[in-house]
């Protein structure tokens, strides 16, 4: 540590140069910093959480903060290429649910569910790949293509447009219920570890999930398509001079894009058990948090974002909030979650594993 | 075998203004050929149109025997058109090992490739050393370097060159322009676009002048290198 005199130093120099808007930004900090430690210090004394609920607690936020993820990525690789946010994403993840919810009827008619969950739950997330990717490039033709050339902000406007379409077509289609999906045989059963006990179903959409992203970050990293994503997201026309078709990348991008919703909408149903059409706001807004806290753009970050969104609103009612006696913590989850997204964009702008735009050519 | 590139008539508009107007050229196998001009004569918009980088007005440009004049970029990239652009452009995250290797995007034939990269490197050692760095982070020389060799690496027939020498120091300069010669004596036909005319021209077979988008000269490096009007307006000294 600097000798005390440097230390008193610096902090003149700080309040020589600062405005009264570091002043609020600094009250900010000291007051969440303070309404986290009384927060879990109360925690702590209330006691009301052993720590089989705390892991119960982890487990639950990382399978959801796996789907955040998923959905997430869809986000940040659209980003990454057209500098633009896709609106419609969090409805083609609806379609994509629904897509899996109705391969899982029919395989349940056929009683198949219930007999082999374990080969049944591959052919659900296909169907929710396949219509979710469908549906993303039915978006990317409509609200994307033809402003490939234009410089412009129609494509955005169009694809909150498409967003309302599919929400709206899936309403009148689907109707606005609540629509259950079918059990999933023994994957229903919950299974104990050290006196915790987890939902078997948390368990499967947390791997399936992984799998899913590690498969992604595999294709982006090693193979011929993957490069040239990350050629056409640094450099558009660069990457068309080497001989890439920018027009391919970018359906590829969204067919890629859309799968990963698909199966996170499947995983979702999964785990809370049910859907509706407006599923799509509420968690491609998730999703959408995901990936500007992560850095928009950048695919690691989708994924860390996501974690941390999800682990934030597993955890943040009980350790943070049950100290100050509220009578519904748990409600709260949301406040947390994009208070601290608004944390992250006032702190630091760029997202947690983001690099800043001006840094973006070299 | 290299192959004849061929532009007729060639007219590019920005909205109204017609930025190149019925430029027409030939540029034989084989042959260095230098576009000179200043600032705004429409240089980079010729490269930009041949790669199909911009839609043109009017015009046709033929590569070989193959009309190319619609197709899109990559399609005149597999072809054997290739282009160092302006400014580099290279992909600043990726190594610079990845960025010569996206060069041969086109290609399939893996023997092929890795014996073009091994001479890419021997036509610019120091970049062999520096496989793992991110291009981003290489010296303005360096990045031009693997700009020409990615390029390269899509084994082009025709290799055209906006500005390579821009903001490099002379001996760098020197250097790239003595590899931009090994690789013309390699059988790639090079077209170049340089405001260092002088340097340019000494290198240069032939040279053509663009001014306010025509053409208004031709000749060889030589003889354009002698014109009085050219050493008056390029290489800015008297005749």
């Amino acid at each position: 540590m600097a000798p005390r005199h440097e230390r008193l130093e610096a902090l003149a120099e700080w309040r020589r140069q600062s405005t009264w808007v570091d002043g609020v930004l600094l009250a900010i900090r000291l007051g969440v910093a303070a309404t986290i430690l009384v927060g879990f210090g109360g925690s702590l004394v209330a006691g009301t959480y052993s720590i089989g609920n705390i892991a119960s607690f982890v487990v639950f936020g990382l399978t959801i903060g796996c789907i955040y993820a998923l959905v997430a990525l869809g986000y940040t690789m659209v980003y990454g290429i057209l500098r633009m946010i896709n609106f419609a994403h969090g409805d083609v993840m609806m379609v994509g649910s629904f897509g899996g919810l109705f391969a899982a009827d029919a395989l349940s008619g056929a009683g198949v569910l219930e007999a082999a969950p374990l080969l049944s739950l591959p052919l659900v997330v296909a169907a929710g790949m396949v219509v979710g990717a469908g549906v993303a490039l039915g978006v990317e033709r409509i609200a994307y293509r033809p402003f490939l050339h234009v410089r412009s902000l129609a494509p955005l406007i169009c694809a909150i447009g498409m967003s309302f379409v599919l929400q709206y077509a899936a309403r009148g289609l689907f109707g606005s219920r609540n629509r259950a999906y079918p059990g999933f045989g023994w994957m229903e059963r919950t299974f104990e570890v050290g006196g915790l006990t987890i939902p078997m179903l948390q368990v499967v959409a947390f791997v399936a999930a992984g799998v899913m992203l590690a498969g992604l970050l595999a294709v982006v990293r090693l193979t011929r398509l993957g490069r040239a994503m990350r050629a056409v997201a640094e450099d558009r026309d660069a990457a068309a001079l080497v001989g890439i078709d920018v027009g391919r990348v970018i359906v590829a991008t969204f067919a890629i894009g859309g799968a990963m919703a698909g199966v996170a909408g499947v995983l979702y149903a999964l785990v809370f058990k049910q859907i509706t059409v407006f599923l799509g706001f509420s968690l491609g807004i998730k999703g959408f948090a995901a990936a500007i806290l992560g850095g928009i753009g950048n695919l690691p970050g989708a994924l860390v974002g996501g974690l941390v969104l999800g682990l934030a609103e597993a955890l943040g009612p009980a350790l943070l909030l049950e100290g100050f006696a509220l009578p519904a913590p748990y409600q709260f989850k949301d406040v947390i979650g994009y208070a601290m997204l608004v944390m992250v964009l006032i702190f630091r702008p760029q997202g947690l594993l983001g690099e800043r735009l001006a840094d973006k050519r070299a | 075998m290299s192959k004849v590139l061929e532009v007729s008539d060639l007219t590019v508009a920005y909205g109204a203004i017609r930025a190149v107007r019925n430029v027409s050229f030939r540029v034989e196998p084989g042959e260095l050929v230098t576009i000179v001009g200043a600032n705004g004569a429409g240089k980079t918009t010729v490269l930009n149109a041949l790669c199909g980088l911009r839609d043109i007005r009017g015009g046709r440009i033929r590569l070989g025997t193959t009309d190319i004049t619609h197709l899109p970029p990559q399609d005149r990239v597999a072809l054997g058109l290739s282009q160092v652009p302006e400014g580099r452009r290279l992909f600043p995250r990726m190594t610079v090992a990845e960025n010569l290797e996206i060069g041969a995007y086109t290609r399939r034939e893996a023997a092929a490739v890795a014996a073009d990269l091994e001479w890419v490197l021997e036509l610019f050692p120091r970049l062999r050393e520096r496989g793992r760095q991110l291009a981003g982070t290489l010296s303005g020389g360096e990045q031009q370097m693997v700009a020409m060799g990615r390029a390269v690496m899509a084994r082009p027939d025709v290799l055209v060159l906006d500005e390579p020498t821009m903001g490099l120091a002379p001996q760098i300069v020197d250097l790239v322009l003595d590899a931009l010669r090994a690789i013309n004596a390699n059988g790639v036909t090079v077209l170049l676009v340089e405001q260092n005319a002088y340097r340019a021209l000494e290198i240069a077979d032939r040279a053509f002048v663009l001014e306010s988008g025509e053409i208004v000269m031709t000749g060889t490096g030589a003889e354009l290198l002698d014109h009085p009007d050219i050493r008056n307006a390029y290489l800015g000294y008297d005749a």
